[in-house]
């Protein structure tokens, strides 16, 4: 029963990334394109938590964490470039 | 494993899974940037703590060790999802003064009052302790 579910939502999450990348590749404002990529990192997470899940082994929280920690640096830093031109002042 | 646990497992999985999914339609389907900020922000990050919470449960049933990994990242996400957010409205409203944005249909946000601005575009106050206004 869990790996008829752990299959169906990592059917969901990839379609969440299709929907993110045409998004993406949409645009049509420069948030719209800040907000997928911040998306799909949220939904990279997910996916490895669900491996993690189908693969009995807690080991891929490390690399979900790390995963959490730049994606939000990264948002923060692009943000931070696009409003003043530089990152550190 | 017990009955009790699988059946919530299965369903907190497929109520993660699901809102990470309304999260990205939100994003493709609402029609100005400042709307399209709703759907991710809110509804997948719930979606991803709902996630967390079925693999803390599965790792307990299933190895029957305890597991914190999944709160430490639920915890940040969940304080880092509003910081980020703020942000990205702050570069949209930025670049809609500038006038390198058009919004959609729905039109820019309405001001907050006759005089007044929204506070990302007022003037850094001299005397707070993060004021860049002296120098």
């Amino acid at each position: 029963m869990i790996d008829i579910a752990l299959h169906i939502a990592a059917g969901c999450i990839a379609l969440a990334l299709l929907l993110n990348m045409w998004r993406l590749l949409h645009g049509p404002a420069l948030g719209d394109r800040i907000v997928a990529l911040d998306t799909m990192v949220i939904n990279a997470i997910a996916l490895i938590v669900l491996i993690g899940m189908n693969d009995n082994n807690d080991t891929y929280f490390e690399a979900a964490l790390l995963l959490a920690m730049v994606g939000f640096v990264s948002t923060i830093a692009f943000c931070k470039f696009i409003l003043r031109g530089d990152i550190v002042e | 494993m017990s009955i009790i646990a699988d059946i919530t497992i299965v369903v907190l999985v497929l109520l993660g899974a699901g809102f990470a999914l309304i999260g990205s339609w939100g994003l493709v389907r609402l029609p100005s940037t400042m709307e399209r900020l709703h759907g991710p922000t809110k509804a997948t990050t719930l979606g991803l703590g709902a996630l967390l919470l079925a693999s803390i449960i599965y790792f307990q049933a299933r190895l029957g060790v305890w597991t914190v990994h999944e709160l430490l990242i639920s915890l940040f996400l969940f304080i880092t999802a509003p910081i980020s957010a703020n942000m990205i409205a702050k570069v949209h409203l930025h670049r809609l003064r500038t006038g390198r944005e058009t919004d959609g249909i729905a039109g820019p946000p309405p001001r907050p009052s006759e005089e007044g601005d929204w506070a990302s575009f007022e003037a850094p106050r001299q005397g707070t302790p993060a004021s860049t206004a002296d120098n």
